[in-house]
């Protein structure tokens, strides 16, 4: 661990929970040469303000979390991606967001910024009025001679996000697969800065949809942590059953439409109406259909009383009484068998991504956010296959671990008020939490009340890079039940 | 070979069709054909830039519950089978040729709704650098419905107001009256506009 060694030797700033190391610039170049003897330590994320470079590790297997940042010298840091190449679109997002280059980056392409934002570098600490014209998007060259090339998105019809994926085809195999993401960029960033949390709040909670309880919460979380403040043990109790609604909700729309894509019809249904009725009982309990603006910095935004309760546990038994029919229908049909071996993700990849969630696990890799709390006692379920049947299976056995966990809160939630006032003080936080697609992290810096800084990492940054990988050597046919096993939303991290 | 043997059988030599009966039947069918099967739209659903929570509930609309299509409206993923662009969020920098292409590759006549807070105007990513707000700034919309994200039964209503008004056949529809404000647009002087 003798990188690890480097960062700890570095002198840290105060950051709730964990310190964050400052290292010279010769020390973080030391401490990416000493990367590859370590593959433990897990980049999880890389970003920047407009002074240094900030990256997460975080040792699985330890339970360490490690943040280390390196100054920005004549607008320039040691890359990381020669030893992490989850770091790569992190260094193109740095240098379109904040205009630090990241010297000697596997590659320095432009990735949020297609040209078309009125600023150049909308983060710096000057930014420069956007001179450049629209370009397209540039492509890495064929792997191989006489590939055929298909271009997928933005515009796709499928009710999804905007994205655009270009497939290198030969004949019905798939040799090479890019993304190219940032078309939903909003500059949700940028937004955050100088405002209060609470404020700062509805941004966050629109990040991604799918997410938005567990982005909020991670945010909220990350401010309380920054400002030493305690949230009440109700408003604590009530956010942890949001969240788990959130993922029941959503691995229930992700199963819909992973059966979707295999023509398992009667599977789909079997989902979208639990998932509708849960939904209708989540609204008369917190005011929102997806939970949106529920979770604030301090607490909860509304107070829930016995009726609201009474609603929700309505909603959630909806649930409970569809599961045995859904998994009935999966067993039984021929969806589990067609993703059998789909979209393989090896744990050797899994680890150099930083894969959480379900597609993380699904590959073996024992990560769950939720291990962090004392809240409870986690055992997430693992599997060793990596392929679709495997996220799919388990998906089908976090709605089971969600409902226990729904059942023996319900009973049990504190007395009391659901939030405090928030002072204003400067700090620095970050937070952690596990949402349907995995661990969602926030970090943020207040300046006497308001954010200064702030970054939040969603797990796409390490699925997307998982897809591409996975769909390379996969029949053409069979990219839509592979893309669909992942879950993917573009929205959070094209921020 | 066969068909040197096979002779077919005399027909009856048919009389032609009565002109009065037609004339008349092809007015009643063109005022029954607005009303009927003009009750029929196609969605195209082109993201503008959105938080995906829009999508989620269109995904709803779709599904087993509210079955979009018993009231004759349906998803494609073509603009070319489209008549109708669904548009969501705030319409980013980046995604608008995306929305320009689609929106030029759909057939007239054609409607615009702006679906979401963000697609009326930008919602709360206004004064962004990255968005141009909402939909209406690229392409004429003809619809919009609120919310954020809207419920599947708001979206409901919003789109069969929409068919209501695409299949009565006495006021003049939506889209002809844009299609005869372009053209008015076009007669203008291009400072007017």
């Amino acid at each position: 661990m003798r990188a690890l060694s480097i960062i700890r030797a570095a002198g840290a700033e105060t950051c709730h929970p964990w310190p964050r190391h400052i290292l010279r610039t010769p020390d973080w170049a030391a401490m990416v040469q000493a990367l590859p003897e370590d593959p433990d330590l897990a980049l999880v994320a890389l970003w920047a303000d407009t002074l240094q470079v900030h990256a997460l590790f975080h040792v699985v297997g330890a339970g360490r979390i490690v943040l280390a940042s390196v100054p920005v010298e004549a607008g320039a840091y040691p890359a990381v991606s020669p030893a992490r190449q989850g770091a790569a679109w992190f260094e193109r997002a740095i240098h379109d967001l904040w205009g630090h280059r990241a010297e000697g980056g596997a590659d320095l392409r432009p990735w949020l910024d297609h040209g078309t934002w009125a600023q150049a570098a909308p983060l710096s600490a000057r930014p420069a009025a956007a001179e450049h014209a629209s370009e397209p998007p540039t492509f890495l060259p064929p792997v191989a001679e006489g590939l055929a090339s298909l271009p997928v998105g933005p515009v796709t019809g499928t009710l999804d996000d905007a994205f655009h994926l270009r497939l290198g085809l030969r004949g019905e195999t798939i040799a090479q697969a890019e993304m190219r993401l940032g078309y939903l960029h909003r500059g949700i960033p940028a937004l955050l800065r100088g405002k209060a949390p609470r404020t700062a709040a509805r941004f966050v909670a629109r990040l991604a949809a799918d997410a938005t309880v567990a982005h909020a919460l991670a945010f909220a979380e990350a401010a309380e942590a920054a400002m030493a403040v305690t949230v009440p043990p109700r408003a604590v109790a009530l956010r942890r059953m949001m969240l788990e609604c959130e993922r029941i909700a959503v691995h229930l729309d992700d199963l819909a439409a992973i059966a979707a894509a295999v023509g398992a019809s009667s599977v789909a249904r079997a989902c979208e109406t639990p998932r509708e009725w849960l939904l209708r009982g989540l609204e008369q309990a917190f005011g929102h259909r997806l939970m949106m603006d529920c979770v604030v910095p301090g607490g909860i935004a509304a107070a829930v009383g016995p009726a609201e309760l009474q609603a929700l546990r309505r909603g959630i038994g909806a649930v409970s009484a569809a599961l045995p029919d859904l998994r009935r229908r999966l067993a039984a049909g021929a969806c589990l068998p067609r993703l059998a071996g789909l979209g393989r993700v090896s744990s050797g990849l899994a680890a150099a991504l930083a894969l959480g969630g379900i597609a993380g696990r699904a590959s073996g890799r024992r990560w769950d956010a939720r291990m962090l709390d004392g809240f409870l006692e986690y055992a997430p379920a693992l599997e060793r296959a990596g392929d679709a049947a495997a996220r799919t299976r388990l998906r089908i056995a976090e709605i089971v671990a969600s409902l226990e966990i729904l059942a023996r809160s319900l009973d049990f939630v504190p007395e009391g008020e659901v939030s405090v006032a928030l002072p204003m003080v400067s700090g620095e936080g970050v937070a952690c939490v596990e949402s349907a697609r995995g661990d969602v992290w926030h970090w943020l810096r207040l300046d006497h009340g308001q954010i200064a800084a702030a970054f939040p990492r969603d797990p796409g940054w390490a699925l997307w890079p998982a897809l591409e990988a996975a769909l390379s050597g996969a029949a053409a046919e069979e990219m839509l039940p592979i893309a669909r096993s992942f879950g993917l939303v573009a929205a959070g991290v094209d921020l | 070979m066969i068909g040197r043997f096979w002779k077919p059988a005399a027909a009856e030599p048919m009389p032609a069709a009565d002109e009065e009966t037609t004339r008349s039947l092809l007015e009643r069918l063109d005022s029954a054909a607005q009303a009927r099967l003009g009750r029929s739209l196609a969605l195209l659903h082109v993201n503008g830039g959105s938080c995906g929570g829009c999508e989620m509930e269109l995904r709803a609309l779709r599904g087993v519950l509210y079955d979009l299509e018993r009231f004759g409206l349906r998803f494609v993923t073509a603009p070319a089978q489209a008549d109708v662009l669904l548009v969501t969020g705030a319409l980013t920098r980046t995604l608008r040729v995306a929305l320009e292409q689609a929106w030029d590759a759909t057939p007239d006549p054609k409607w615009v709704v702006a679906v979401g807070d963000c697609a009326v105007d930008g919602g709360v990513f206004k004064g962004s650098y990255a968005i141009l707000g909402g939909a209406g700034s690229v392409v004429p919309v003809d619809l919009t419905i609120s919310g954020c994200p809207p419920s599947p039964l708001r979206l409901l209503s919003g789109l069969r107001a929409l068919l209501e008004a695409n299949a009565r056949p006495a006021t003049l529809r939506v889209a002809d009256r844009r299609a005869m404000e372009r053209r008015a647009g076009e007669l203008r002087a291009p400072d007017d506009r």
